[in-house]
This record gives structure tokens, sequence and C-alpha cells, in this order.
């Protein structure tokens, strides 16, 4: 080993609660057990290839505790890189392990799906892109290979093979049913369609720089990858934001969760055959996008969340404005949530359809706001505060139902208390700079960032290299732990209620495939 | 009901009119109807396609049939079906993992077949640019007509480049 790896959990720096610890096999197996039965989370599992500073591959694995976020960081030889399996203990594992070994070669021992995820016969299964000595230019035949999908057999049970192009404006996926007559007996999803090879790509930019790819996994939470990747970059390089620029991305983060939540509950209405509620939600939303157009120069607020700072500073005037949108917005929407509550053919569509009950949601290890709709209190701007945060004591929203209904409810309240939020940020702003000046990074740094997105919890980590650059970088949608449960909220459901329950989660095909 | 009724009455129509002739994007936006029935001799039909995007630009693609820019109006829909389309609006670097299904759709179209990239990555991999994953821009591996630049491209240039395309395929 050219490095010494101790294996006492060291504090790193940043805005995050988080330490890294680099374990051997049993302490890799041990750690796990300690974070389940203690009731802690998988928050993300990743590799990267260790050569040519070591002849090692790195498997690591964070964990939400009490205490905040614990990376482990496991050591397996480049010649046979094999490492204990983690999907008997957390469900999201199993297909994070998959990626693993599409991407890194690793093998994860003892797991019980072995059939690929990210590789669809672009690349061969013997050349594995992580690997410092795959080519990515090499021309490659790409031949795509089927795949095997388990079959339910019995009288009267028929497929239906959905995708990888859905009917709508919709990103790629596919879902194959199972059904009888119109009930669906299981769905099996195959993902992978979007990778674009995001944890190659970020090693062609400096530290400085990869906040715009990290801003580009998931178009819809641009904000929380860009803060993600800024906590990651400024744990790496050891620097303190002004405050100024802490609140400005606070109101950016809220900013988004709104625009997600007015696009998201018209499009719900609408799926419902609701149609004046994506008329209604969809003008909303265009009002919020113009307005961050105007303030921050870019409608989904794109590369505004910069390592260091914000890109701009708006000014008062424009971030008064805010407020008074805030004002404007919540007053239509809660005149709609009252057209939502009383409208009977939408609450018959919503009520009891894609339940997913709390011990199932905990079992999988839900997270994000689908997570809060099925009874589970999370949320890092609670628990983990950065600031703003902790002075804005912000009002977590529960559900204990988990079906549509409670999903749209929960939408409902987080508007509202984004709204909320956005009015508190607009008034505790303080004066001051956006942006500090950023130093080399030193080669070896390791940092992560943790942000809570609309969705769920972001997460990006950074390993610094020669001339700034970035040596391995990892970026984790919430998706990955939510997109196993619509296969179980669907189960016993009608076909024609799929886009509804879809609708209700929203999940990132592109933040997932990565 | 009654609700519903003054919410439609309070809010009234919104989709935003004629424009002064300055604005160049209105100008033209204004005129779409007219040129796609000189040239279709009908309303143009869209089938969208992403092709491996960050979901940025379906964001913005949504955005053209809100009401403000009611693409509808304009006699301009999505369909479902490629079968239906005289438009393919193709988003994303194209993934590898997309390609073949990009090119399904293609050869599914009717002729004669506009195809319109839609973002810096759709014209020429943006970002993630050309490498194991991704092609590197839907010229790549469809005849493109149009390609629309930006990150992503606001409904306006949206709307601006799928007339283009329409007025390109009408010229000799």
């Amino acid at each position: 080993m050219a490095t010494p790896r101790p294996s006492v959990p060291k504090r790193l720096a940043g805005e995050v609660p988080a330490t890294l610890a680099h374990v051997d096999a049993a302490e890799w197996t041990e750690a796990a057990r300690v974070v389940h039965d203690a009731g802690g989370r998988l928050v993300a599992l990743w590799g990267a290839d260790r050569r040519p500073q070591e002849d090692a591959f790195s498997i690591f694995a964070a964990y939400a505790t009490a205490e905040g976020l614990a990376v482990v960081d496991l050591a397996v030889p480049a010649a046979s890189p094999a490492y204990p399996d983690l999907s008997g203990l957390f469900a999201p594992a199993g297909r994070m392990q998959r990626a693993l070994r599409d991407l890194l070669g690793a093998e994860a021992d003892g797991a019980e799906d072995a059939r690929p995820w990210l590789r669809h016969g672009a690349w061969d299964a013997g050349e594995f892109p992580l690997r410092r000595d795959f080519d990515p230019a090499a021309p490659r035949a790409g031949r795509l290979e089927p795949y095997p999908f388990v079959r339910v057999e019995g009288d009267g049970v028929h497929e239906i093979p959905v995708g990888p192009i859905h009917a709508g404006i919709i990103e790629p996926g596919h879902f194959r049913f199972s059904i009888v007559g119109e009930k669906v007996l299981r769905l099996e999803e195959r993902l992978g369609y979007t990778h674009k090879g995001v944890d190659r790509r970020f090693g062609d930019f400096t530290v400085a720089e990869g906040y715009r790819l990290a801003g580009r996994c998931s178009g819809d939470s641009t904000v929380a990858y860009a803060w993600a990747y800024a906590q990651a970059a400024e744990s790496v390089l050891a620097v303190v934001v002004p405050p100024r620029a802490r609140w400005l991305r606070a109101l950016m983060l809220e900013g988004e969760r709104i625009a997600n939540h007015l696009g998201d509950l018209g499009a719900l209405g609408n799926d419902a055959a609701f149609a004046l509620a994506l008329a209604q939600f969809s003008r909303l939303r265009e009002d919020w996008l113009r307005a961050a157009g105007e303030i921050f120069g870019h409608r989904l607020m794109m590369d505004a969340v910069v390592p260091g700072g914000t890109a701009c500073d708006p000014g008062e005037r424009h971030v008064r404005s805010m407020a008074a949108l805030a004002d404007a917005v919540e007053r239509e929407a809660r005149e709609l949530r009252d057209i939502f509550d009383e409208h009977s053919g939408l609450q018959d569509r919503f009520i009891g359809t894609g339940r997913v009950r709390p011990e199932l949601a905990r079992a999988l290890g839900l997270v994000g706001l689908a997570a809060r709709a099925s009874g589970q209190a999370l949320d890092l701007r609670v628990d983990f505060p950065a600031e703003p945060y902790g002075a804005l004591a912000v009002r977590k929203c529960v559900s204990g139902a988990g079906d549509v209904a409670a999903r749209v409810r929960v939408r409902f309240e987080e508007l509202f208390e984004s709204l909320r939020l956005v009015r508190a940020i607009v008034d505790g702003m303080p004066p001051g700079e956006v942006r500090v000046d950023l130093p080399e990074a030193a080669p070896g740094a390791f940092g992560v960032g943790w942000v809570e997105g609309w969705r769920g919890e972001v997460l990006v980590a950074i390993e610094a290299g020669e001339g700034g650059r970035i040596r391995r970088a990892h970026a984790h949608d919430p998706s990955w732990q939510n997109w196993p449960l619509i296969e179980h909220a669907i189960m016993g459901n009608i076909v024609p209620d799929f886009p509804l329950i879809n609708k209700s989660f929203n999940l990132s095909y592109s933040g997932a495939d990565g | 009901m009654i609700p519903i009724m003054l919410k439609i009455l309070r809010t009234g129509i919104v989709t935003e009119p004629a424009p002064p002739p300055r604005e160049e994007w209105r100008t033209r936006a204004a005129g779409i109807q007219d040129e796609v029935l000189a040239l279709l001799g009908r309303a143009l039909v869209i089938r969208e396609v992403d092709a491996g995007s960050c979901n940025g630009c379906e964001l913005e693609i949504h955005a053209v049939n809100n009401p403000y820019y009611n693409l509808e109006g304009l006699g301009i829909r999505f369909a479902a079906s490629p079968r239906h389309a005289d438009m393919l609006l193709v988003t994303g670097p194209v993934t590898r993992n997309m390609e073949q299904a990009l090119r399904i759709a293609y050869e599914a179209m009717p002729e004669p077949r506009l195809v319109v990239a839609v973002g810096d990555c759709g014209r020429d991999g943006g970002i993630f640019g050309e490498g194991y994953a991704t092609c590197g821009g839907v010229a790549k591996v469809l005849p493109v007509d149009v390609s629309i630049p930006g990150c992503p491209p606001p409904p306006l240039a949206i709307l601006e480049g799928i007339l283009a395309a329409v007025a390109a395929r009408g010229d000799p």
C-alpha cells in the first residue's frame, strides 16, 4: 500500500457531518450490521479504481446514521475485486451492486441477482468503464443483449412490455407488466437507458469545474446536485462559503422544490383526467420559472450554484421580488388545493391507489418525499441542517397513508412550507460577498456533499487528483432507493393507474442511470 | 363545480397575444400556423424522443404546451406513436443504450419526416460529449434538419426551431 489506511473514522471538513473510514472485509460487514441494527440507512454504494497509486479498487458505502453520514472505504485487490454483499441488510444495495459490477467489475459475494443493470451490450461483459485501462474512445459494435425478465406463469397471465420510449414526453425506461385482465400481478423495471457515463466523465474536469456536469445528472434537480457537488468540492478544498451565498443557495433549492411540485401537481391532476389542474399549475410553474430566469439568469437555475459560493448576486430588489411572487403563488395554490379536495372524481382516483405501507417503506429504504408520504420522517434540512436551515425551523411534512393521495397531500404541504421558507429566506438574507476564491485541490483529498433535493437526498463524493483535477467522483440520485418501490406500489392495481402512480413518485431515470 | 368555474373565469385566457414586430421570436411564433398549413397542408404532429437527456429539455418541451405558449393553439401537437408523426423531436446526447430505440422510432415514421435535435446535448453531445456510453449528438445517428442550441433551450427557442425545420423542408 502506498499510503497508510487507518480504520479509525476521520471527520471530513465541510458543511456535511460526515466521516470516512478505511475498512477491511470483516469491518465492512460489521459496519453494515451495526448501522442496520441501529436503524440507519444505506445512502449510496459505488466504486473506484485506485491504480496507479495502489494496486486495488475502492468499494465505498455511505450510510445515514444518527450522527450524520458515515462513509466506509473497502480496498479490494485489483486482480480479484470482490466484497461482501450488502443487499441482505439493505434492499437498495441490490441494483447499486449490479451497476458497480457493470462499471468496475467488482463482485458482491453472495448477491442473488447476477444480471447486468447499466450494461445493455454497448460495451462487452469483460470490459469495465471505470477501470484505468478502459479506453472510452475505442470503437465498439454495441449490440444490445436480450434481458432475462422474470416470467409469471398461470392461467390467463400475459405480459405488457412498455418502453424504453413511452407514450408521453418523458424519460426512457422499460416496464414489463405481468397481468390478469386489468390487474397487475407483477411489474419488473429495466432501467439504464439514459446511462451517460457520468462517473467516468467527471475525470475530464477539475474540482472547480465539475459542478456543471453534476448539475446535469438530473435536470429537474440541478440545484440540489450543484449544491451537493459544491459541498463536496468545498470539503476537498477546505474553503468556507460566505453566509449570503448559503442563503442564496437555500433560496434556489426551495425555488426548485416549488417549481417541481407545481409541475407535478398539475400532471397528477391531468393523469386523473382533470385537465384544469394541468392548465392552472403549468401556468403557475411558468410564472415561477420566468422569475427564476430573471433573478438567477437561468429558468432552471443551472450553473447558479458553484464551488465557493454562487455564480451571481441578484441584488436586493430581485431577491425581494421572490417573496411577492411566493405570496401570489400561495394564494392560487390554496384555491387549487380546495378544488382538488372537493373533487370527488379526483379523490376517487387518488385514495388507496399505489399504496406503500410504512413498514415496507422502512424495509426497502425509501427516501425523500415518497418516504415522508409513507410515514418515514426523514428530511436532511431538519435532521442535519446546513446553514441557513438551522435558523429556519423547517417543518417535516409527513403522512402515514402511503397512497397517491398521501403523496399529493405531502406535495401540497411541502409547496406551502417552501413558499414560507422563501419568504423567511428573503427576510433573513445577510449582506456580503457571495463567492470566495478557490485554492488548488490537494491530491488525494476526499469530500462529500449531501443535500435534500425536492425528490430526496442527493449525494456527491469527490476525490482530487493531480493539478486540481478530479481523480474520482460519484453522484447518487435518490431514485436508486425509490424505483424498486414502484414495483411494489403497483401490485394489485389496474394498468390504467400506472401512469398516475408513477407520476406521484416522479423518479429520475437520468439521475439513477448515471 | 362553482369554485372550478370561478377559477376558470378569474384566470381568463393567458395565452400571449400577437407580438409587436420588433420581437422577432413572437413574429415567428404568430406565423407558425400559416406556414405549417402552407407547407404541410395540415397540422404538424410531433413525436418526442428522449435519447438520454438529463430531463431538463423535457421540462422545457412540456412548457411549450402550457397556456402561455399554447402550442396546440398553433396547430401543433404531440403524438404517442411515431407512425402518426411528421417530426421527431430528439433530446439528449443519444446514449448507446437508446441508439437502437431511436432508430426504430425514426424508421416507423411516414415520409416526409423531419428531425429536430433539441439542446446542446442533441446538437453535439453537450457536456457528455462522445464516449463509451454516448454517441455525441443526434446527427451521429439520424439526418437532422435543425439543431436548437441551449441547455436547455427555453420554450420560445424550441418553438423557433420547430418552425425553422418546417420552413427549411419547404425550400426548393
